[in-house]
């Protein structure tokens, strides 16, 4: 019998810590979670502002501000429900899959007036990740491009084939996310971003496995602190990070090679299972007005979708073809879109396999 | 008495199942079904990843063995000092360990780059640089500069305990240094050796993060296809298989262990 209560308490307990978890936000001041990229909002330092202290100055609210390293890191996270978030900030294609899978929420426009400011280009409806453009907001969008070290390349950069000279053999950088990766070889082989063929998948794959002897390391983050030091010669990565590593190391260049290459838009979105709606729309109002966007676009460096904040940048960052490219340019680029989950499973396997060594 | 204690014993049995037993149910149920289905799959396709496996346990040995060989003469010669200067160096040691190992591995990147500081250093000084990054030097150095006091730890405490008189004893019966470590020391300090061998081994074998880090995401052990398996393929399938198959192999690692732990005490009591 004293067993059986001893279950029935631990149970209870069980229960209550989960409850207890649950619900810590609501006790005090009214709260908002945003779950964001790494150093993907002005924050204060270098002169900017701190745009989450100025939201909460502004509006009383407290914000939980919470930061990813990927797209699948954060979806992962929300899909497994072992957190809940009023706003996320994510990748075109990763916010397709969540309209599918019916994780993000509507958003009512109506409360969000600053909205009006967002370039039409760069709408899900137009760029494609949301069809009905009712679930987004775009935030910022760049493309991916090749940084190299003018000092150690002094070829011209044109070509993602320059990725696999023998040449540059452990002096080359690679994205660690499977996307990213076989996203730039199908376009360097003259496919589609978002091909669903097993054949041109295998393809790419076969490339890439090729190209593991040349790499030095599959990065992320660290990208920044190898490039900017000079470690190696080059690296795949994001334009707007390309800006700041430039910063850096003036001796570092950007290209963004002929075969064409992915232009992406992250956008704000709400999860189904956000707590604070209204509180999020502030929130999203607030990133829209053009002040704010500038001083968001200013410290990101990426491109900005606000026509607002665009007309109010210096004269060098409209003009600088890293951050705004050519139009001819950009209608080069593809979006990603979600792919089917048969392409994702194929894509994630040949992935691991890579990473293996295989 | 006996209830009283069972009594005690109630929220560490909750803890316990809440977070060991719960989690491990569902790494199990995980590693057998995907998406409600009974599949073997995960635990078939292990087999195609054997070589990550084995260098993962090629690594971690190395890195154990050689943490072993560094800890070992220190950990006796510290015992053997008086109290003052015993407490100086183990908080020299225990000083790094207030830093999250994160952050310390990620230093390591930086000191062990090509044009990091230590190369930048030795060729200011026209000295002769060396290539270790993104090799498996560099992630066993990893392992042993994060584990090494787990190593000390557990084999200080039991030298420590270790009477003077039994080595004095040992000295007055005409055994030599040789003798005295083999037959008197290390017999007595087996215990401490094994738990070390353990806490060293265990996090070693299943790191992710040092190999990323200082293997460049290039040296892919079992611990890197574990953490891709969650946080980018999102094949929760897989992992759990991956990770109940490293469970296990690890249980059978510590019970081998063990067997001599235990061999060691009788020995030492008879």
């Amino acid at each position: 019998m004293k067993r059986k209560i001893s279950v029935i308490v631990a149970c209870a307990l069980a229960a209550g810590s989960v409850l207890a978890f649950g619900s810590c936000s609501d006790s005090g001041k009214e709260k908002l979670v945003v779950y964001n990229w790494g150093e993907y909002i002005a924050d204060g330092s270098d002169g900017s502002m701190d745009v989450i202290a100025e939201f909460e100055e502004r509006t009383g609210i407290d914000v939980e501000y919470v930061q990813f390293e990927s797209n699948e890191e954060m979806y992962t996270k929300i899909k497994s429900g072992s957190a809940s978030y009023d706003i996320i900030i994510p990748s075109d294609y990763m916010i397709s899959r969540m309209i599918e899978e019916d994780m993000l929420q509507e958003i009512n426009f109506d409360n969000i007036p600053n909205y009006k400011y967002i370039m039409d280009a760069y709408k899900g409806e137009n760029v494609g990740f949301d069809p009905s453009g009712k679930y987004s907001v775009p935030y910022t969008w760049g493309t991916v491009g090749i940084i190299y070290n003018k000092t150690m390349v002094e070829e011209p950069v044109d070509s993602w084939d320059i990725l696999w000279d023998e040449t540059y053999s452990g002096k080359i950088l690679m994205f660690r996310n499977e996307r990213d990766a076989f996203g730039l070889a199908l376009k360097k082989l003259g496919y589609s971003l978002n091909s669903t063929s097993e054949a041109e998948l295998r393809e790419a794959a076969d490339l890439l496995r090729e190209q593991n002897s040349l790499i030095d390391a599959y990065v992320m983050d660290e990208v920044f602190g190898k490039m900017e030091s000079g470690e190696d010669a080059l690296a795949t990565y994001y334009s707007g990070d390309a800006v700041n590593m430039m910063e850096t190391n003036p001796d570092l260049g950007f290209a963004i090679p002929k075969e064409g290459t992915n232009i992406f838009v992250d956008a704000i979105v709400i999860p189904k299972n956000a707590k604070n709606v209204p509180a999020a729309e502030k929130f999203i109002d607030f990133l829209c007005d053009p002040e704010i966007a500038l001083e968001n676009i200013e410290y990101i460096c990426y491109s900005s979708p606000n026509s607002g904040a665009y007309e109010m940048l210096d004269d060098e960052v409209k003009n600088n073809p890293v951050i705004y490219p050519d139009e001819e340019i950009i209608s080069n680029c593809e979006a990603f879109v979600h792919l089917p989950p048969e392409t994702i499973q194929l894509m994630s396997d040949l992935w691991t396999e890579i990473r293996a060594g295989q | 008495m006996l209830k009283l204690s069972r009594r005690f014993l109630l929220p560490y049995g909750i803890w316990m199942i809440l977070f060991t037993v719960v989690p491990l149910g569902m790494v199990a149920y995980f590693a057998f079904f995907d998406q409600g289905q009974f599949t073997t799959a995960g635990i078939t396709r292990i087999f195609s990843f054997m070589p990550n496996l084995l260098l993962s346990f090629k690594l971690a040995l190395i890195a154990t063995v050689v943490s072993l060989l560094l800890a070992y003469p220190f950990a006796y010669i510290l015992s053997r000092k008086p109290e003052r200067s015993r407490i100086t160096y183990m908080m020299l040691m225990m000083l790094p360990m207030w830093m999250s190992f994160l952050l310390k591995t990620y230093a390591w990147m930086t000191l062990l780059e090509d044009t990091g500081i230590i190369n930048n250093l030795l060729s200011a000084l026209h000295l002769p640089t060396f290539h270790m990054i993104n090799t498996e030097g560099a992630v066993i150095l990893g392992m042993i500069y994060d584990f090494l006091p787990f190593m000390i730890m557990p084999l200080y405490t039991v030298m420590i305990k270790i009477d003077r008189s039994v080595i004095e004893a040992a000295q007055d019966l005409g055994a030599n240094s040789a003798h005295i470590l083999f037959r008197v020391v290390m017999p007595l300090s087996l215990p401490g050796i094994v738990s070390g061998v353990t806490m060293v081994f265990v996090p070693a074998v299943s790191t992710f993060y040092i190999s990323q880090k200082l293997g460049g995401g290039k040296i892919t052990l079992i611990g890197d296809i574990i953490e891709s398996q969650f946080k980018q393929v999102y094949n929760f399938n897989f992992g759990s298989a991956m990770s109940l198959t490293l469970m296990i192999l690890i249980f059978i690692v510590m019970g081998i262990m063990n067997h001599f732990d235990n061999e060691a005490i009788e020995g030492t009591l008879v």
